[in-house]
């Protein structure tokens, strides 16, 4: 860390219900965590409240990082800016016709309503084609008549999207600068300037998207920064992206769509790096929420990225994010029997509100968390978060007797596990499907639970999948916090290339490699963030001629003085290891083809020692002890030794079964399962018999 | 008898293999029919009947209930001839006793576990080309089988774990793309692999008895399941028919016609009364025919199982020399325009017993449109593609604008990865104003699409459907717009003389082609529309004014809002 009496490095993730402040004050060598309520109608309000909890003086903080939901929120409630497209005669229908899909393989009742509608999409007349040559040049003149005209009809910004503007940008270019002229507002792009890569709709998706969360977005990083600045604050504020990498606010206005899963995105960046440092690189992250279960995959300490999201059906985003897999398996999804008698869990669901029959609010079918609750694995009379003052086993019961144990024939203990069973069962086939189904064996990764629900599970998962253990961190409730205090600023590129490896010019690809990195780099330079080092990697989008799928291949090259060093030979070698490695063999007499060259540029930022994390005078298992309880495994009632967590010191052995309590989560150990306080705080699970 | 909870995780076990089995072909697959339309399948099926057990969730709809038949004709030959081992795998296309079309390649592979014969793994997937008289094997004029493709039957491709070269030599010599069929071929036989080894983790967890015993007991929970959703009905007849617009050989409307009957918890869907076999290739075997019934079923009743239980409470009669019944070598190319007219009549008659499961029919035709030439440089070009367009109106809303075929899941290449690979400009690709059937809930928007060819020539045809009959409607709702397809020739733009149907268009250097699209029909009388939404609908294009009043009764003032009073007195007229 440089040189400053500011000290103060602050992670703050506003999540719907609750915003999470992680604390890290270096040169005093401590941490804290805050949890306070989000508020809803303007999230800065509860940034700076969660802040002030633990620093009263913001000239204090040297840097804040924030994992945002404003932007994930305004694009699934479609509360984004009124938008507006200009584009290619005959083609103003890209951004609703999709790619001809539907939301459901079964069922016909799709619906889907774009985010800029048809009467604000307008065509002009302009046309490239796909070699890059402009066959009708751009009518600048409609292009200002068209501006004109969705500037009359309260348009606040504008995506500016051409046909084949991948190969030649030209024609988008100069309509951008017309607009530019005469709009408003900051609130122009054009589609090439997002995503200058092949495939009208995608490109068209990701930056129309763009355009509509930079008012919204903007706006509210104006507030914060103003809210910080009134606080005294003169450090630097830093944005988590969906790829897990953090940008500069600035960076952020101008590109508000890599935003989308900026939370999730730290949680699994601060589990990569808690479980590496705990001597595990191998980790599948598990976060249960009340309507769904998300896992991702961090194989070696590097975290999977997927090239592309849907938020929602039709509502596409191409931008590299972190790969997760959801499922409806949360704490709040109900529980049901169906016609032929069979047991499911969602994909309905109670969320957090009404929430469980437990909560009293108004649900009367069981979810996973009532059948929790019955089994005695949830304290009833201290729930987590706090907003709560008591959970309604009764209910909770009778709800399972009535929907699950009179139609199974099964008595009510029974139906309840036989709900957790049937969750794991659905929760361990996500995690099957980003490991098994990957070609990565289970047997070398640890389960992570971040988030309140997932360590009441991850001990049944790591049995069912056959993983290695199961590391709950200190405080999985802020994990995401935490992630955004670590995550090191990333800048991702991409360029279409789309063409047959044996026929590119080297010298212009590597020319084109040179020219996204130092894109890449001086952004990074600009951030005046102080970075340990700094690294680009490049990767080709690559496949045999004819097939439409591409596998991604990363280059073991540097840029250095002359630029980047590359070869036909290395580049194919490269890929039919990559290749092999996806599909078992590589293919012989077919031709190599690249579609994208990728660029990322990483400026690592400095990791503090976990170990601040660590119990400190931590105290022996028998005086953390919470008493007994009654909690209900296969088929039986168990007297359960009820521990608090954070108490207890590192090296302490806690044999199951046992349940540990802190305020933001619920850790169940069961009777075949022990856990270890390892050096950083970290609780580790297995199997007994291993030890 | 197995408990209900160990019985929940392995039908999520049994079915994540499937899926997997699915994801390795899509992945892998070399022709973007299988890849990007996902036009292929993978199952679990009965070592003795052949019965569809388990279906992969992202494979075509379609292939659900035909695979069982391919499987049964595996198990067949097997019988004759007595020789099945360990290993072996067979390939072959026949639609007669394996459903569908020549173009799906079926790989039947027998599993055994511990030396005893415990299921039939299958994998099908659309090949690029196999063979007939034109690439892509959618021949419009076929009359025999033969024009459309080589006719495998059941052959090992693996004799105990060998492979067969020969066979792929002889498969690759009739493709005119033999490396795409090389590339999908390999990527079937992975999948296959994959499914094996799966499974053999699987039953080494929880043995043979109680996976049997699981399988067993959820084809029983889906056949209950799914008499439960019958009971519900009330008993009766229903009736309904559509038709074709012809054969592509002759220009003759055939008819397709289903009377339904509901007792208790049974259901019978008799097709007696349609066409009987036709000349050109919109014949469909036994086997498609009772794979349609079950799409059609599966997307009124979608928490129905994938599995053969659901087919025990009905009874299907569609007799011998129907053109729902075919045999060799009657032509079956076109099976799927005849398979989206039989799921658009269980529809119809389903909306007289149960209108709040039903929506509007779809646009109801693929649309095969192939452009072929040379390039310059003498290379051969093939752009062949299928098109979208609109779904029905339904209880829950309008219909989605440009969906996929109800019968596939398929995506369509984007006009830039079109533009990318043939010398084709698309000069259009827009949503269809008025294509939508008028309803209360209003059909989706069919497409137009128009491209110009930037080479000097190309051969033109076209394999589709819906241009004399439309899509319906149901509970008053009103048909989409028709099928329409035109090609500019020197005099200008021409119609094939049989609507949808042609072969040997030629088209040179800046002629187009304009294909537009049907939508969905509607859902419930459109004079119930509210009129803001079909001032919305003229305000985005959707709908025209003069459609706005005389198909929905709505006047529009001339900034496009309603006239109130106008409208009210349309609507007394339209209503008497």
């Amino acid at each position: 860390m440089i040189n400053q009496s500011n000290s103060y490095v602050i992670g703050v993730d506003v999540g719907g219900t609750y915003t999470d402040v992680f604390f890290l004050d270096e040169a005093a060598g401590k941490c804290q965590v805050a949890k306070v309520p989000s508020t809803v109608d303007d999230q800065s309000r509860g940034f700076i409240e969660g802040i002030r909890k633990q620093v009263e003086n913001l000239a204090e903080v040297s840097t804040v990082v924030h994992g945002t939901t404003v932007g994930t929120n305004a694009l699934l409630e479609r509360k984004g800016a009124r938008t507006g497209i200009i584009t290619t005669r005959g083609f103003r229908d890209t951004l609703e016709m999709r790619r001809r899909d539907r939301p459901e393989t079964w069922g016909l009742w799709g619906q889907f309503e774009p985010v800029v509608a048809r009467d604000l999409r307008i065509e002009v007349s302009e046309r490239t084609l796909a070699d890059g040559t402009i066959y009708t040049p751009v009518d600048i003149e409609e292009v200002k008549s068209a501006a004109q005209q969705l500037i009359d009809a309260g348009a606040e910004s504008v995506c500016v999207a051409f046909i084949n503007a991948y190969a030649n940008a030209s024609n988008e270019l100069l309509a951008l600068e017309a607009v530019r002229g005469l709009w408003p507002n900051e609130f122009v792009e054009a589609s090439s300037n997002i995503l200058p890569e092949i495939r009208e709709f995608e490109r068209t998706s990701t930056a129309t998207l763009n355009a509509y969360l930079q008012p919204p977005v903007s706006s509210y990083l104006a507030r914060l920064e103003g809210a910080l600045d009134q606080h005294g604050f003169n450090g630097q504020v830093l944005i988590v992206q969906s790829n897990g990498g953090v940008m500069t606010v600035d960076t952020a206005r101008q590109l508000p769509v890599r935003t989308a899963l900026s939370g999730p995105a730290a949680g699994v960046i601060a589990s990569a790096y808690i479980a590496g440092e705990a001597g595990f690189p191998n980790v599948i992250t598990c976060d249960m929420g009340g309507t769904s279960f998300d896992v991702s995959l961090v194989a070696n300490g590097e975290s999977t990225l997927s090239p592309q999201t849907n938020i929602d059906f039709g509502m596409t985003i191409r931008t590299p994010m972190i790969e997760m897999t959801t499922i409806g398996a949360g704490g709040g999804s109900i529980a049901w029997v169906d016609r032929g008698g069979l047991l499911q869990i969602g994909p309905e669901s109670a969320g957090s509100s009404p929430g469980p029959v437990c909560y009293g609010l108004g649900n009367e079918r069981p979810t996973v968390t009532d059948a929790n609750v019955v089994l005695g694995r949830i304290n009833a009379d201290k729930p987590i978060g706090g907003k709560l003052e008591k959970l309604d086993v009764e209910a909770a019961s009778s709800a399972i007797d009535l929907h699950i144990a009179q139609p199974l024939g099964l008595g009510v203990m029974e139906a309840a596990e036989a709900v957790i069973r049937v969750a794991n069962s659905r929760m361990a086939g996500a995690i099957r499907l980003v490991s098994i189904e990957r070609g990565f064996d289970p047997k070398k990764f640890s389960a992570m639970p971040f988030g309140g629900g997932g360590a009441l599970h991850t001990g049944a998962l790591i049995k069912e999948v056959g993983l290695q253990n199961a590391l709950v961190p200190r405080y999985p409730g802020i994990n995401s916090a935490l992630g955004c205090t670590i995550a090191d600023m990333r800048h991702d590129y991409v360029q279409t290339i789309n063409g047959l490896l044996e026929k590119l010019d080297m010298r212009v690809l590597a020319e084109q490699m040179s020219s996204l990195a130092k894109k890449g780099m001086d952004l990074l330079d600009s951030a005046a963030v102080s970075f340990e080092n700094t690294e680009a990697i490049f990767e080709l989008d690559m496949s045999y001629q004819g097939q439409t799928h591409t596998v991604d291949v990363s280059l073991p090259v540097k840029p250095g003085k002359n630029g980047v060093d590359i070869t036909h030979d290395l580049i194919k070698s490269t890929f039919e290891t990559r290749y092999s490695n996806v599909y078992g063999r590589p293919l012989d007499n077919i031709a190599i083809r690249v579609l994208n060259l990728r660029v990322s540029t990483l400026g690592r930022r400095p990791k503090f020692d976990l170990k601040l994390l660590a119990p400190v005078d931590g105290c022996e298992l028998v005086a953390a002890s919470n008493g007994v309880r009654n909690v209900w495994f296969d088929g039986a009632w168990h007297e359960t030794a009820i521990y608090q967590r954070l108490p207890i010191a590192i090296g302490e052995v806690i044999a199951g079964p046992a349940i540990l309590e802190q305020p933001d989560t619920t850790i169940l150990i069961e009777p075949d399962l022990q856990a270890v306080v390892d050096e950083f705080g970290n609780l580790v699970i297995t199997r007994k018999q291993e030890n | 008898m197995i408990d209900p909870v160990t019985l929940a995780v392995l039908k999520g076990r049994l079915e994540q293999i499937a899926d997997e089995m699915d994801a390795t072909l899509f992945r892998s697959a070399f022709n973007p029919i299988i890849a990007e339309a996902h036009d292929a399948s993978h199952g679990l099926y009965h070592a003795e009947t052949g019965e569809t057990l388990i279906q992969g969730k992202s494979g075509l709809p379609v292939f659900v209930g035909a695979m069982s038949f391919a499987v049964k004709a595996v198990i067949d030959k097997v019988a004759r001839d007595g020789n099945l081992a360990e290993g072996d795998v067979f390939i072959f296309n026949d639609p007669y006793d394996g459903g569908t079309h020549l173009s799906d390649f079926k790989l039947v592979r027998p599993y055994f576990y511990e030396g005893k014969l415990f299921c039939y793994l299958a994998s099908v997937g659309h090949w690029h080309d196999v063979g007939g008289n034109v690439p892509g094997n959618y021949n419009p004029v076929a009359t025999e089988c033969f024009q459309e493709g080589m006719l495998i039957p059941p052959v090992k491709l693996f004799d105990k774990g060998q492979i067969r070269q020969d066979i792929i030599d002889i498969l690759q010599a009739n493709s005119r793309l033999p490396g795409s069929l090389y590339g999908d071929l390999n990527g079937q036989v992975n999948a296959l692999d994959l499914g094996i080894k799966r499974m053999s983790s699987l039953l080494d967890e929880y043995g043979v008895d109680k996976v049997g015993e699981a399988l067993h007991e959820l084809r029983l929970r889906a056949a209950k399941l799914m008499a439960a959703n019958i009971s519900d009905l009330a008993d009766g007849s229903y009736a309904a028919e559509d038709f074709l617009d012809n054969d592509g050989i002759v220009d003759e409307p055939l008819k397709i016609a289903v009377d339904l009957s509901i007792k208790g918890d049974q259901m019978t869907l008799d097709f007696s009364r349609t066409s009987a076999a036709c000349a050109g290739p919109v014949n469909i075997a036994l086997s498609t025919a009772v794979a349609s019934v079950y799409v059609a079923i599966k997307h009124i009743f979608t928490e129905v199982p994938a599995n053969a239980g659901v087919l025990e409470p009905l009874e299907i009669i569609i007799p011998e020399g129907s053109l729902l019944n075919v045999r060799a070598p009657k032509p079956v190319g076109g099976y799927t325009e005849t398979i989206l007219r039989v799921i658009d009549v269980i529809f119809c008659a389903m909306a007289q017993v149960a209108p709040e499961r039903i929506n509007g029919c779809a646009y109801g035709t693929i649309n095969a449109l192939s452009l072929a030439g040379f390039r310059q440089d003498g290379s051969r070009w093939v752009m062949f593609s299928f098109f979208g367009g609109g779904h029905g109106g339904h209880p829950e809303g309008d219909g989605l604008n440009h969906g996929n075929a109800p019968i596939s899941t398929a995506t369509i290449p984007p006009a830039e990865i079109l533009e990318a690979a043939y010398p084709v400009m698309f000069t259009q690709w827009a949503l269809r104003q008025d294509s939508g059937g008028p309803g209360s809930h209003r059909g989706g928007l069919g497409a137009i699409y128009e491209i110009e060819l930037l080479e000097e020539k190309a051969d033109v045809f076209l394999f589709g459907e819906r241009g004399r009959y439309a899509p319906p409607g149901v509970l008053g709702g009103k048909s989409a717009a028709l099928n329409k397809f035109s090609y500019e020739q020197q005099d200008g733009m021409h119609h094939p003389p049989q609507a949808s149907k042609m072969v040997g268009i030629q088209i040179t250097k800046g002629q187009h082609l304009r294909l537009e699209t049907p939508g969905g029909g509607g859902y419930g009388s459109p004079f119930e529309r509210d009129p803001e939404a079909v001032a919305n609908d003229f305000s985005r294009g959707y709908v025209s004014r003069a459609s706005a009043e005389s198909d929905y009764a709505v006047s529009l003032k001339q900034d496009g809002s309603v006239d109130q009073l106008a409208t009210e007195r349309l609507r007394k007229e339209a209503i008497v």
